[in-house]
């Protein structure tokens, strides 16, 4: 009953290994047959018509995209990349507004002494605070600029029509998304902004309290209108600063993430890329 | 033109290419050079931040924000509940109609100019016009009082502007409340009802094709369109004040 004593490698073997490369194959082929690494990729790393497909339909993130596309749709000539600008700009301003969130309170007393802090005293504050606002401003002209490109080129045409709706959805909440967002500083700026946009309200036909025929309407008064639903007041305070961070941080982007996740599942839906045909 | 070589031999290459990585590379550089472009502009360029918010302190002027400038500007010609209510609502539904009221069948998924003329002046229009110029002029060009300044023009806060401006119908010489709302009236109605007619004259040989619900919500938008175009040129180069004024609304 002689048991077979494992070999111990000598250093000369072991340096031999280390030179030739065997040593790394070995480590190499132990991790990517372990249990662990097969469980988490599902294929390989070689260029071959098999993996360029699996790459994206095994991907949850890059499964957005069809495995195949039309060759024009490549083109940044036609599409000028516009519209996924726009949704890396809008996934910056939730990556950075997150951020944003660990130092910031929406209370009057202390949502303007938090921007000063979060500028001066949290590291890389300032910097998250200008990538926030910067992608935020920039999105709002991608997104036009994204429409006017969808527009030169007909793509809203059939069948793409019900997309375009979504689409003009989806401007108009990249504005609210960038107005909400523009009262928070509670600054100055902020203030009279906000006090300047939603004062239009006041005038809103039957249920503005400035507005033609508020008369017919019963119990419409400054406290109790379209624009003080907005505010949460009859002028812009502390629960309008409450209301529009709501709506900026949780409600407003619901409902944009949704319209997304629809916007994108019709392009494909729809054919894909609009092209010549 | 034909006997032009194309640049890229198309002939021999396949209609569809895998997006591993022939798209997935292009997302990947621009998300490079747009992260890089952000992150550079945030180093350099500081996000504003004024005093703290002061409810008994109005700044003049009061801006709302830049993507608002130009509904701020229409503003100075027509009443909040147009300019600021109806106004925006008209331009997000009749974004939302585009699909439904331009039915050429041309220009769908390529550039084109000659194939729908009118499809993309009345866009163009709207957006370069209508919008981004009022934008551009509202942000720049005015100041205190929302007066217009020049660039190179001191904002005065005390500068004295002339209010000069008349109702159309007083400027016509009616000079009775009741007889200047019927003038008014007549005006605002007369020219919708002459638009629309002439419009379905000069289109009367599409109205089958495009149906007349269709071509009828297509031209009151072009109308109001127009219309706004109309009034800020009377405006600015009559001093007209309203062509329509009733106890409830005015226009």
């Amino acid at each position: 009953m002689a048991t077979k004593k494992p070999e111990i490698p000598s250093l000369a073997t072991f340096v031999e290994k280390i030179k030739s490369g065997e040593l790394f194959e070995e480590i190499q082929k132990d991790i990517l047959d372990s249990q662990i690494w097969k469980s988490s990729f599902r294929h390989g790393y070689a260029d071959t018509p098999r993996n360029r497909v699996l790459q994206i339909a095994s991907n949850v993130w890059l499964h957005l995209h069809p495995v195949k596309i039309h060759r024009h749709a490549l083109r940044i000539k036609f599409t000028w990349c516009m519209g996924g600008i726009t949704f890396l700009l809008f996934l910056s301003t939730v990556v950075t507004g997150v951020i944003l969130m660990f130092y910031y309170r929406p209370v009057g007393e202390y949502a303007y002494f938090d921007m000063k802090y979060l500028q001066y005293d949290v590291p890389f504050g300032m910097l998250m605070r200008n990538m926030h606002r910067w992608a935020a401003h920039a999105m709002v002209i991608t997104v036009w600029l994204h429409m006017f490109r969808v527009f030169l080129t007909g793509s809203y045409k059939p069948p793409r029509e019900f997309n375009w709706v979504i689409g003009v959805f989806l401007v108009t909440f990249t504005l609210l998304l960038s107005f909400t967002g523009y009262l928070l500083p509670w600054d100055q700026l902020a203030m009279w902004a906000v006090t300047v946009g939603t004062n239009m309200a006041r005038a809103t036909p039957f249920l503005g309290h400035e507005g033609p025929f508020q008369e017919f309407v019963f119990g419409v008064s400054p406290r109790y209108d379209a624009r003080s639903l907005l505010i949460g007041g009859s002028l812009v305070g502390p629960p309008a600063l409450l209301r529009f961070y709501v709506l900026h941080c949780i409600f407003i982007p619901l409902i944009a993430g949704a319209l997304m996740i629809v916007h994108f599942w019709r392009i494909r839906k729809d054919g894909g890329i609009s092209g010549p045909l | 033109m034909a006997a032009e070589d194309p640049k890229v031999k198309v002939e021999g290459l396949e209609e569809k290419v895998h997006v591993w990585p022939y798209l997935v590379r292009l997302e990947f550089l621009c998300a490079l050079f747009v992260a890089i472009g952000l992150t550079v502009w945030s180093i350099v360029i500081d996000a504003p931040l004024e005093e703290a918010a002061n409810p008994t302190k109005t700044p003049n002027p009061s801006k709302a924000p830049w993507y608002f400038l130009g509904l701020q500007d229409i503003l100075v010609y027509f009443d909040p509940w147009f300019a600021g209510v109806i106004a925006p609502v008209l331009i997000i539904v009749g974004l939302m109609l585009i699909p439904y009221l331009d039915i050429n069948p041309k220009g769908n998924g390529y550039y084109t100019y000659h194939e729908r003329k009118v499809a993309i002046w009345v866009y163009s229009f709207g957006f370069i016009v209508l919008w981004i110029s009022l934008i551009i002029m509202g942000v720049f060009l005015r100041g205190p009082g929302w007066n217009l300044f020049m660039p190179w023009q001191y904002w005065d806060p005390h500068r004295v502007i002339a209010l000069v401006n008349v109702d159309l119908p007083y400027a016509l010489g009616v000079r009775t409340y009741n007889m200047a709302m019927l003038v008014g009236g007549a005006i605002v109605s007369g020219y919708f009802a002459l638009g629309t007619a002439a419009y379905f004259f000069m289109e009367r040989k599409a109205i089958k094709s495009v149906g007349f619900l269709r071509m009828f919500i297509k031209v009151q938008l072009y109308l109001i369109m127009l219309g706004m175009v109309i009034k800020i040129v009377l405006r600015i180069g009559f001093n007209i004040k309203y062509i329509l004024v009733t106890p409830w609304i005015n226009i």
